[in-house]
């Protein structure tokens, strides 16, 4: 996996994720050097996306583990399918050996990312929400790529994985973890790179008004909302704008108004920005 | 711009880098390795600037706030930018703090600003209070030294530990999500039930269950003992030495202008000489406070290290505080991203007509799970089914 950072930020450009110099280089480190890539940054910043996109560029699988508070190993790396064992047993007369076989392990995200053919990407989501004792699971997973299973030995992985670890700040993450892993912080984008990720994913859209669209987010991303609009929101509203076949944001008001939930997604926001308050905004950048 | 002048042995590339590494762990990161640092600098043209730079940030820099930093500290190492070490830098300042005491009294307000912006005492607290005069926050410490053994007799004692236990086990009783095998519970184990079926021709005769296992809360306990709280240290200390004794996991600490950690204090078991070794810790006892500063000490020690999901913050403190509001908040929001809970329980809440206007408390309350009112032992045994319900 050669090529520099230039190549493959252009390849993913290509593919229509937009990605900063430090993102790029960040990629190319973590493709070449083989080790994790822990991506922070608030909500909406396209976290989760570059791991698609990375799979998309690669034309690998992405296999994708969702962390949650209360995640265990049984949900996270293998289990085994106890209904057919026992129907197994009942209606084959199984012996041992092949009850704890291949044929009745259900395989979980970590224990599948390494028994693949080719590398697969693995995108290990919202780390931070599960709890300390899995961020040591998978440590351990991390930096041998072996699962222990008792019953059957330790599998070895067949490929090694590209990971892809996201955070958003739920709680401090280990010392441990951070030391295995190359790191990189996402903000929101800049305009003219916003613009750049607007033009990517929605092509048709007139020139004027993507300038208003992006304009307006950014500003009401210096707003104090609770929830600020990520790039996702950005993209939903611009998407329910030229469905409704807008082309002016200054011209139409009223259309501004009633799709401004793709944006504010809480009511103590929706009350933060009145119609005049959002008026002075897209005036500002009509 | 010009470029850095290495001493005369830094040869190779690689000494240098360890040189880089080591100014940036002067600085306060933590970077990789150096083994890392050249894997990464040879993925990579390391002779084009731009690249190199990204390439060790990338590698190096492990958290948001070295990632910022990052920048500032390759160009002073690299391009001699003028970038003194942070280091020195902050040493000097407390230098300039550590003024001392006597000449206080005779600088002129002027002066005041250069001390790094040592905060006056708490406006809003001032205004609180200010009718009738009293819980006045102040700098001094005071240096009467008070024997605790006479804030604590023993029918206070006996009542405080029984409160402090029914507390302890309204905060800490938390069942855990995961299921472990059980003699009793409400789920089979099945992966036990196959296992042990095997030896039984397949009839899966023993059964096994899985319940969900008690996993405690671990509670740190903070105990502001500055002047303004001097009525109710005897109820709060014997309150602090019943959540000792209930659980070994406890960890306990007082604060005034410093912080004290007394849980090994607490837990003797010759109660008298429990009390001589508090006396002696808690130098200064009945001063002024800054809590934010007692705060930040807390989340800077291996016992805020040890905070986890699982684990909850007690705070007994009226929230006067001489310190900067500022201050207190990030504390707090620091040791909320490790902690669990938050809880402050302040006396003066138990007042009529009391509201958190003190700048502090105002600052403190966003970072709070919950603000309950705690004057006397009765209070504090009431807030049972509160606590147990966060």
């Amino acid at each position: 996996m050669a090529g520099d950072p230039g190549t493959l930020k252009a390849a993913l450009a290509a593919s229509g994720y937009v990605a900063g110099d430090a993102l790029a280089m960040a990629l190319h480190l973590a493709l070449s050097l083989g080790r994790p890539l822990l991506v922070e940054g608030p909500a909406g910043v396209g976290k989760t996306e570059v791991a698609k996109a990375l799979a998309a560029h690669l034309d690998a699988r992405l296999i994708r583990l969702q962390c949650y508070e209360g995640l265990d190993a049984s949900h996270a790396i293998y289990e085994w399918n106890y209904q057919r064992q026992l129907l197994a047993i009942r209606a084959e007369g199984m012996a041992e050996a092949d009850l704890f076989s291949e044929r009745f392990l259900l395989k979980r995200p970590l224990l599948e990312a390494i028994t693949q053919d080719a590398p697969p990407v693995l995108l290990i989501d919202e780390i931070d929400r599960a709890d300390e004792e899995f961020e040591a699971y998978l440590l351990e997973i991390l930096s041998d790529f072996q699962i222990t299973i008792p019953e059957m030995g330790t599998i070895a992985a067949t490929a090694r994985p590209v990971v892809i670890l996201t955070a958003n700040g739920t709680r401090d993450l280990s010392d441990a973890l951070r030391r295995r892993c190359l790191y990189c912080h996402l903000d929101y984008p800049d305009t003219e790179t916003e613009l750049a990720i607007l033009a990517a994913r929605a092509p048709g859209l007139e020139p004027r008004l993507a300038r208003q669209i992006v304009g307006t987010v950014q500003a009401l991303r210096r707003e104090d909302l609770e929830k600020a609009p990520g790039i996702a929101e950005m993209l939903d509203w611009a998407a329910a704008l030229s469905g409704l076949g807008i082309n002016d944001l200054a011209a139409d008001r009223t259309a501004v108004q009633a799709t401004l939930a793709c944006l504010l997604k809480t009511a103590a926001d929706r009350d933060a920005m009145p119609p005049e308050v959002m008026d002075r905004l897209i005036g500002r950048v009509a | 711009m010009r470029a850095t002048r290495f001493p005369a042995r830094a040869s190779g590339p690689a000494e240098r880098l360890s040189g880089f590494l080591a100014h940036l762990r002067m600085n306060g990161l933590a970077p990789c390795p150096l083994p890392e640092a050249l894997a990464a600098l040879a993925a990579v043209k390391a002779a084009d600037p731009a690249e190199a730079r990204l390439a060790l940030k990338v590698a190096a820099a492990g958290d948001a706030e070295a990632w910022e930093r990052f920048d500032d500290l390759f160009d002073a190492f690299w391009f001699n930018a003028g970038m003194t070490r942070t280091g020195t830098q902050s040493a000097h300042v407390q230098v300039q703090t550590a003024r001392p005491r006597l000449w206080q009294g005779h600088l002129d307000e002027g002066d005041g600003h250069e001390s790094g912006g040592q905060p006056e005492a708490d406006d809003g607290g001032g205004e609180a209070e200010g009718a009738e005069g009293r819980l006045i926050a102040t700098r001094r410490d005071s240096l009467m030294r008070r024997d605790l053994r006479e804030l604590m007799d023993e029918a206070t004692r006996r009542e405080a530990e029984r409160t402090a236990e029914a507390i302890a086990r309204a905060i800490r009783d938390r069942r855990s999500r995961r299921r472990r095998q059980a003699l009793r519970g409400a789920l089979p184990d099945l992966r036990r039930t196959i296992r042990a079926s095997l030896a039984r021709g397949g009839e899966p005769i023993d059964l096994f269950r899985r319940a969900r296992p008690d996993r405690p809360a671990r509670i740190v306990a903070l105990c502001d003992v500055s002047g303004s709280m001097q009525p109710y240290a005897r109820p709060f200390l014997a309150f602090l030495k019943g959540l000792a004794d209930a659980d070994t996991a406890t960890d306990a600490y007082l604060f005034h202008t410093r912080l004290i950690r007394v849980t090994a204090a607490l837990r003797d078991r010759d109660r008298l000489r429990a009390a001589g070794r508090l006396s002696l810790m808690a130098q200064g006892f009945g001063g002024g406070t800054d809590i934010g500063a007692a705060l930040e000490a807390f989340a800077g020690t291996c016992g805020a290290k040890a905070l986890t999901r699982r684990s909850a913050v007690l705070i007994l403190s009226d929230g006067y505080c001489t310190g900067a509001p500022e201050r207190l908040a990030a504390a707090l929001a620091r040791i909320r991203r490790r902690a669990g809970r938050i809880i402050w329980l302040n006396p003066l809440l138990g007042w009529q007509g009391y509201a958190p206007v003190a700048a502090a408390m105002a600052a403190a309350l966003p970072h709070l799970d919950a603000h309950l009112p705690a004057n006397t032992l009765a209070a504090l045994a009431a807030l049972e089914p509160d606590l147990a319900r966060l």
